[in-house]
Order: structure tokens, then sequence, then C-alpha cells
């Protein structure tokens, strides 16, 4: 707790990585920068953390970055089996580490977590962006609302996913032992959380009129996963939520696209 | 030695240049009446295989032309009346993929009724590819395995009335299963895996009968070997044993058996499915994942596809010849793999036609069979190697 206490400007600008536990679940968080709270939930991939426009935000805030069970070196005890149960740790997480006002991003998966934690309580939180978030089914029951990344091709996958796939791609022969075991633990936990129902929880789209803190949705006006229409149903079911659309990027526009992404951050951080 | 026949009633009858054929192969190019003749024709092939004084092996996969047994409960209930002899081993039930464990309880105690105690019980985590049949998690499917098999044991065992089950799996408020199975306690366990040592050595400990199929000798002789160590250092309760399945056929001439080995060779071919259907994310242990991922190296089936003949025949995956070459050969693996107790034999695959198959199974079971049957179970051997320490 003696972290919890220190004022943000006493925060090293530098990264440095700790361990918190909750509930038992010993959680890898990556803190950096300095200012007012931002609690950042990456993408499954886990891409964010070392990206140049973390960097750039750090410059303004403090930006925490928890890994979720079964994702960088946090554990993944068996009874977490859903997104929920992640929310639920990233509230105590937030009250454990004293944040207040916490403005809140999540990418993805980690939007879909945001979105979970900010129907069950909103607040601690100052304001939220999901970016591109699964976790809520709006066809019937023959529509496949969310482009299927186990059944499809690696290959297609990529190509839905990015605006040029080239950005996606991976050097696997450059990378360590450590880091590889590091991704596929990260898939395995992906698909041991999201498997079934798949990527969203049917009882999500009757919650978000619960969320009452401003929020902005940002899409990739290319995003083959989760198609832009996506991202206009989900706005009209969380109460004066707005909708940005990145242009030539995909299902990571933040990653794709980080300028412009980060012009609407701006914007979202300053009018909110 | 046992010996088992086993076919997986192939639908070889669609189109070559598909590129797919389990999971994704449209269903349009299943006649039924085709079918019919051969579900008909494989289930004679298996009484057959009883008259003949051999075992019976069945399995079950879905969606997929390779095997349209996909419901082997069915067919081992169907053969439990129509053979008299054979012990029928069911390899496996699916049970991670069930949604219901008590369910495969009440139909093998059936079956095991029936046959009046012939029934072998096997379960299966499933092949990768069947999670995208069932839907079951993929990084769930060996927990559920367990899980399930205890779950079934238990029902089977407990005799006095309703008892209640909250696992992590299943929950259920009333389990009491009628009918119990006829052997006691209960058939004999049978569990498969070719890659997972820590699940061959729980089968060990618990004596049930651990079978790896179609893998390069040197991997069967490693996986036995796990399972024998196991049981050298605690004794194996219940009986357990070992088995292997490769590609068996017995010709009248040599020509003739690479000929029929040409046909089964069909069974590494034909069944195609796309390389990340092998791999779901979960699956593997971290450790395989990651070596694959560095490597993208094959998996062992899809690197035999392309073998000749012989180079099947050295690793094991294929065994023919001539009833004389057959004992010798079968003697030899034995030998090579530090000795097993079950031969399960696909002596039928894709276009093998009923004529071929009859008279190959009718060869083994006469002039090769008697001429392996004195292959020792190992675990006796072992049990003797311990005593005398």
């Amino acid at each position: 707790m003696a972290k919890a206490k220190k004022s943000p400007s006493t925060r090293l600008a530098t990264p440095s990585t700790s361990f918190v536990t909750i509930a038992g679940v010993r959680l890898e968080v990556r803190r950096l920068g300095r200012g007012k709270p931002l609690l950042m939930l990456s993408s499954e991939e886990m891409l964010e953390p070392d990206h140049a426009f973390v960097a750039d935000l750090a410059g303004r805030f403090e930006i925490i970055i928890p890994s979720p069970p079964g994702f960088g070196r946090s554990e993944r005890p068996d009874w977490i089996t859903g997104v929920d149960d992640v929310s639920y740790l990233y509230l105590s997480l937030i009250e454990k580490l004293g944040l207040k006002a916490v403005t809140l991003v999540g990418f993805s998966l980690g939007g879909w977590i945001a979105a979970e934690m900010a129907v069950k309580d909103d607040a601690r939180l100052a304001r939220m962006m999901l970016v591109a978030p699964y976790g809520v089914k709006f066809g019937g029951v023959l529509d496949r609302d969310i482009a299927d990344l186990w059944w499809l091709a690696p290959e297609k996958v990529a190509a839905l996913k990015w605006y040029d796939p080239v950005n996606g791609h991976r050097d696997v022969a450059a990378l360590s032992d450590d880091a590889l075991t590091e991704i596929a633990r990260n898939a395995e936990s992906f698909a041991r959380l999201c498997w079934e129902p798949f990527m969203h929880d049917p009882k999500l789209a009757h919650r978000l009129d619960r969320i009452a803190v401003p929020t902005t949705l940002v899409w990739g006006a290319n995003d083959g996963i989760l198609p832009p229409d996506y991202g206009r149903n989900y706005r009209k079911l969380i109460p004066g939520a707005r909708l940005k659309i990145i242009q030539k990027a995909g299902h990571l526009p933040h990653l794709e696209r980080p300028q412009a992404f980060l012009a609407h951050f701006q914007e979202f951080a300053t009018r909110s | 030695m046992e010996c088992w026949h086993f076919s997986e009633f192939p639908y070889p009858h669609f189109p070559a240049d598909e590129p797919q054929s389990r999971i994704n192969l449209p269903s349009k190019h299943f006649d039924p009446a085709i079918g019919a003749d051969l579900y008909n024709r494989y289930l004679d092939e298996h009484c057959l295989a009883d008259e003949l004084g051999l075992n019976i092996m069945l399995n079950e996969h879905h969606q997929t032309p390779t095997c349209l047994n996909a419901a082997a409960p069915l067919s081992a209930a169907i053969l439990a009346r129509q053979t008299r002899n054979a012990r029928i081993c069911i390899l496996g039930n699916p049970i991670a993929h069930r949604n219901d464990p008590i369910r495969i309880a009440e139909e093998m105690a059936m079956v095991d009724c029936i046959s009046r105690g012939r029934l072998e019980c096997g379960f299966v985590r499933g092949v990768p590819y069947e999670i995208f049949a069932s839907n079951c998690n993929p990084a769930e499917t060996v927990d559920r395995l367990w899980e399930g098999v205890d779950l079934v044991i238990r029902a089977w065992t407990t005799v006095d009335g309703p008892f209640n089950y909250e696992g992590r799996f299943w929950q259920r408020r009333s389990i009491n299963v009628w009918p119990r199975p006829l052997q006691k306690p209960y058939p004999r366990i049978w569990i498969t895996s070719s890659s997972d040592t820590e699940g061959v050595t729980r089968m060990a400990e618990r004596g049930y009968v651990f079978a790896i199929f179609l893998q390069p000798w040197t991997t069967v002789k490693a996986m036995f070997d796990v399972y024998r160590s196991h049981f050298v250092e605690r004794g194996l309760p219940g009986g357990g044993g070992m088995a292997y399945m490769p590609l068996v056929f017995t010709g009248d001439s040599e020509e003739d058996a690479e000929k029929g080995a040409a046909e089964l060779r069909w069974y590494l071919t034909g069944a195609r499915s796309p390389a990340h259907y092998r791999s779901p994310p979960g699956y593997l242990p971290l450790g395989a994942m990651t070596r694959m991922m560095r490597s993208a190296a094959l998996p062992v089936g899809a690197q035999l596809r392309g073998r000749g003949l012989d180079a099947l025949r050295e690793e094991g995956i294929l065994f023919y010849g001539t009833p004389d070459t057959m004992v010798k050969q079968i003697r030899a693996y034995y030998d090579k793999v530090g000795g097993f107790d079950h031969l399960l034999m696909m002596q039928q695959a894709g276009f093998m036609s009923h004529e071929r198959t009859a008279r190959s199974m009718t060869l083994f079971a006469k002039e090769v069979y008697p001429r392996i049957r004195d292959l020792a179970p190992t675990r006796a051997t072992e049990r003797a190697k311990v005593a005398a320490e």
C-alpha cells in the first residue's frame, strides 16, 4: 500500500513494473509518467505498453497498465473464467492504488473490460475511452457480429484486423523464447476468457445504460473484426457517448494512426 | 498381446480437390444411400472381427467424412448385441466435448450390460479440430477430461442413492445412475495421449490403459517409458497396460500387401484440415506452442503424409506384409518400444473394399495373431522385475 500513498507528483517518469495482489491474484502492473491517473487496458495482444504513443501520453498522465490474469506476468487462477471477473479485479485495483478521477482507456479486449467496469461502478472514473471494444452481440442467432479470430486462418484475421497487415507483422525469429511464451500464453488466456459466448457477455448490452461517465468510442474505419456499424450500435447503448472514426485504420487504430488517435484523445481529455 | 480391429467408418466419396475434408466439407457431399451401405458394411466387418477372434475398437469424430462413426456409443450398442466374444473398446468417449458425463455413464453401463461385460471404456480429450465442432474451450479440454472421468466413475460406484455434485465444469443436484455396469467394480478405463506426459503419469497411477495412435516409434517408446517408469515405481493398481495403433494390412504376397498399404495410406492424406485447426489457443502446452511458432514445424501427421510406404513401415506407422513378415515386424516393434499389451489395428481406410479388408483381417487373425499372442503383457514383466529387485 506504500505506493498508493505516494502522490503522483513524486513518482518517477521512468517506467516501473510491480505486482499487486487483488483477491489473491498477483497482477503485473506497469506504471509510467506523471500527472492525472490514466488506467490503460491493453488489447489482447498486449501491444500497447511499449508503443510510442504511450510515451507521448506519459508527459501528461500517470499511466497505469495492468496485465489481465493470464496475460503478461499476471497469474490466472482457474476461477477467473470471463471478462466480468477481470472487471472486478480492476475496480479493486483502482481502490487499492487509491486512484480517483481516473481516465479509463481500453483497447479491444481492454475496451470490453473497461465497459464491464463502468457498468458496475464508475464512482472513481472521470471519463472513459473505448477503442473498438468487444463485449456485445447485436445481431440474431445466425449473424456473426464479430469476425471469428480462431476459426479463420491467421492470414485472413490479419487482413481483417489491420488496414495494412504489414503493420501487424511480428518477426517471430527475432523474439526470445520468453517473449514467444508470453505471446502463446496471452493467446491462450484470451481464448479462456472469450471463447464462449463468443467475444461477448449477453448481459452487457442490458447494462450499458448504467454508464454515467462521459464516454468516447473510437473506431478504425477499416476495422474488419468489428465493423464501424458495430461501434455505432455500441454508441447507442451508452448514454451520451460519442463515436470517433479514424480513417485508414483497422481494429487497432491507435497503433496504425497514433497521431490521429492522440488528437482524438486530446479532445476527449480536455472536453470531458 | 491382444489385437483389436478398428475402422473409422470413412466416407471417401468426396471431391478429391477439396482442400479441407474435416470440419468444413459441406454435407451435401454425403449421399445417405451410400452412407447406409457403408454403415452396414463397417458393422459387418466388426462382426467378422468377432468371428475371427479379434477384439473390436471404435472411435468417433465429428463434421468429417473421414469418420462416419459420429456417435460411437450407438455402434457399440449395436455390436454389443451382434457380437458374442469380442471385447468392445470405445476409444473413446470425447468427454471434454460432451455436455453431460452422466449421460455417458448411462450409455456405457447399458453397453456393458447388453454385451454381458465386454465393454472397455475409453475416454479421449479430443483431437484439436474437434473443438470447432463441439465449441469446447480448447484451453479447458484436459481439465474437463479428468473431471469428467472422475465423475463417471463416481456415478457408477455410488450405489446408495443420489449424491450431490458441484464441480468446476458440471453441477448436478441428484446423481443416481441406473443401470450400473456389469463388470466389477466397473469396466477398464482407457485414455489416449500423444505428448502429455503428466497425463500418462496419471493414467499409470490409476491403472488406466494408456493408448497412443500413429506416432513414430521413438515417440511411442518415449511415452511408454513414462508410463512404465511410473508403474515400476508405484505399482499398477487395477491392471492398466499400453496400447498402440498403427495402420495394418496383411496380404497374400508382399506385392499384395504393398498395394493394401497404399490403400490404407489414404487415412494420412485424406484427412485434411487447415494448419490453425490443429493448434487452437490453449490446446497445446505453452512449450509445444512456442516451439511450433518458432519452427513453424508441421505436426507429425502432416509430416507423415508425404512419406513413402517403406518410411512409414520403418516408423511403425504402417505395418504390412505377408503373415510371415507381419509376425517379424510386430515382434521387432514390440522389442523396439519395450513391449506393450494391445495392438489396435486400423485395418480399413479410404476406398479399401470389403473383400480386401475381410481378406486382410482373416489372414491376420488366422496366421499372424496366433504367432504373436505370446508377447507378454508388459506389466507382468515389470512387476516381476520389481519383485526381483
